[in-house]
């Protein structure tokens, strides 16, 4: 890995975010952006003309527009700026938060604006991604997240009774989460007593995978504001400080004719490396919240012991218990994660703003009941495309 | 056999792209003026001092919100630029050969897209003065501008 440590640091100064939903037919796609970009401007205290560089991402084609960015400088602010264009599938939102750290770690820019969108109403993802799947080259598992593998794995590793009923312990708790966030798409008010219900008559989509362990598909918008350690300071009292972050892609993870590599995940992979070159050896034990980027309730409940490092049944325990409930030990997606709203190109980076906002402490009716220190944000794209960011409060690591 | 150069194969493949998007209520307030009082309508940055046709509702240059400030312009204005669509596809609204220009109306200072008829392409040129031509009957769209023809 060649990894070397940050030139400088880099603070999170601004945040913004839409509310997310199922469509918004009153805006175009640079007006809801521009709802996203004038709130993390006024969460800074910022003026568009304090900023230095845009960089702008959503999915591929699932809007059908080619180079959105252009028509979208009307809401992102980018005229007569430096500006980028990411989109890397899912991860988009976290590729996103990656390069804006970089831009401003190496020097080039001290302020910089990073922008994840999508308007999903308006496209057609399931042409967008499966056009990715290819015969001749065994690109066979283009179905996006819609996919009972992790279902598969988990069942036959700790039975059906078992894994059926912590994943569906593992949804009611990110629906509760996502009944305090006022930016949800989808908070159902699911309580316990639906469990058995739901696990054997919600509308299943693939095997085990069923319609309520699956994120929507939402309209909206994210927009933070990054800015160098001097900057930062001089913004704001309460910047939150990337200390690190670890990209990691493997194609061949999802890809059934070169499965010959190590049956590894990018996540573990990742979080291997991250620990390790930062010194924590015991994350459960570090972090004081997480938010990861979990597609369905199956495989958000699988990648806990992958993100973790976790071993046997120590995962599905801390579900069990419901240590990853927003008053518990390790507090997981208080926002209510992406089965909660799911709007693609920003989803990632939600997950980096929601971590922020929780260290901040002003993430709303969402806000776990302690001090957070350190958390832990994830990407997630569809060819297992990792990103993973280290948060903290304090420049003292 | 010569496989650098012969037995080279082609995978075939096809997409369906459908989609839609929504103009939001400030493109739907511009298309209503524009299919029920046959009139244009602009929004304009009092900052900037400039008026987009077709609207915007924030300043592209300031950052400004401007979706209330609306002023009409006039349905005439002068080409800025052409080209002349020399291929017929089923998705264009008339059959090629024809001339799409963009034109700043009177009282804009943004130009916009749409097609000029009634010029031989020939005697097409920048700067030429045009005056929009309504359609006769309304499809909700830009197109409740049928073209653009010379003025005067």
């Amino acid at each position: 890995m060649g990894h070397r440590k940050k030139n400088r640091n880099v603070g999170i100064v601004g945040i913004g975010e839409t509310k997310f939903s199922s469509h918004r037919e009153d805006v175009n796609q640079p007006e809801m952006i521009n709802e996203a970009v004038r709130d993390a401007l006024n969460d800074a205290g910022l003026s568009i003309d304090d900023v230095e560089c845009v960089v702008h991402g959503n999915m591929e084609l699932f809007e059908m527009i080619h180079q959105p960015d252009l028509w979208h400088t009307l809401g992102t602010g980018a005229y007569g700026k430096d500006a980028y264009r990411l989109t890397t599938g899912g991860t988009t939102g976290g590729t996103l938060v990656a390069a804006a750290d970089n831009l401003v770690a190496s020097g080039m820019y001290d302020v910089v604006l990073a922008i994840g969108f999508e308007k999903l109403q308006e496209g057609h993802t399931t042409g967008g991604i499966t056009n990715m799947a290819d015969p001749l080259w065994a690109r066979k598992l283009q179905s996006g997240a819609l996919t009972d593998s992790a279902a598969v794995k988990v069942i036959a590793e700790f039975g059906e009774e078992r894994a059926k009923r912590a994943a569906m312990t593992y949804r009611i708790i990110m629906d509760k989460h996502a009944c305090l966030n006022p930016n949800s798409h989808r908070a159902f008010g699911l309580d316990w007593d639906q469990m058995d219900d739901l696990i054997k008559n919600s509308p299943p989509l693939i095997g085990n995978l069923r319609l309520i362990h699956m994120c929507s598909q939402s309209d909206g918008a994210c927009a933070m504001i990054f800015a160098s350690e001097e900057k930062a300071k001089s913004i704001t009292d309460k910047p939150v400080w990337v200390r690190d972050h670890i990209c990691i892609h493997r194609e061949e993870t999802l890809n059934l004719c070169n499965n010959y590599y190590p049956n590894q995940t990018t996540h573990k992979f990742a979080a291997e490396k991250l620990y390790e070159r930062n010194g924590i050896t015991d994350p459960v034990e570090y972090f004081d919240v997480f938010e990861m980027y979990d597609p369905s309730a199956w495989w958000g409940m699988d990648w806990i012991r992958d993100f973790f490092l976790l071993k046997d049944d120590e995962h599905i325990k801390l579900i069990e218990n419901k240590d990853i409930m927003i008053d518990g030990k390790i507090p997981i997606n208080p926002s209510g994660g992406v089965i909660a709203a799911n709007p693609i190109g920003a989803t990632a980076m939600v997950r980096v703003a929601e971590a922020a906002k929780q260290i901040r402490g002003n993430a709303g009716p969402h806000q776990i009941p302690r001090q957070v220190n350190h958390a832990l944000a994830s990407s997630f794209g569809g060819t297992m495309w990792t990103i993973l960011f280290m948060l903290e409060k304090e420049l003292n690591w | 056999m010569n496989i650098e150069k012969d037995n080279q194969f082609v995978i075939e493949g096809k997409l369906a792209l459908p989609y839609q998007y929504f103009s939001g209520r400030t493109g739907s307030r511009f298309l209503i003026r524009l299919r029920d009082d046959k009139k244009i309508n602009g929004l304009k940055c009092n900052a900037c001092n400039k008026v987009f046709v077709p609207p915007r509702s924030t300043c592209e240059i300031c950052g400004e919100t401007i979706q209330d400030n609306w002023v009409e312009v006039k349905d005439t204005g002068t080409v800025t630029g052409f080209t002349v669509v020399r291929y017929s596809e089923p998705h264009q609204p008339v059959k090629a050969p024809y001339i799409l220009a963009l034109i700043k109306l009177d009282g804009a200072d943004t130009p916009f897209a749409h097609i000029v008829q009634g010029i031989a392409i020939e005697n097409m040129k920048v700067g030429l003065k045009v005056k929009a031509k309504f359609a006769e009957k309304t499809t909700s769209t830009i197109m409740d501008i049928n073209c653009f023809m010379p003025a005067g």
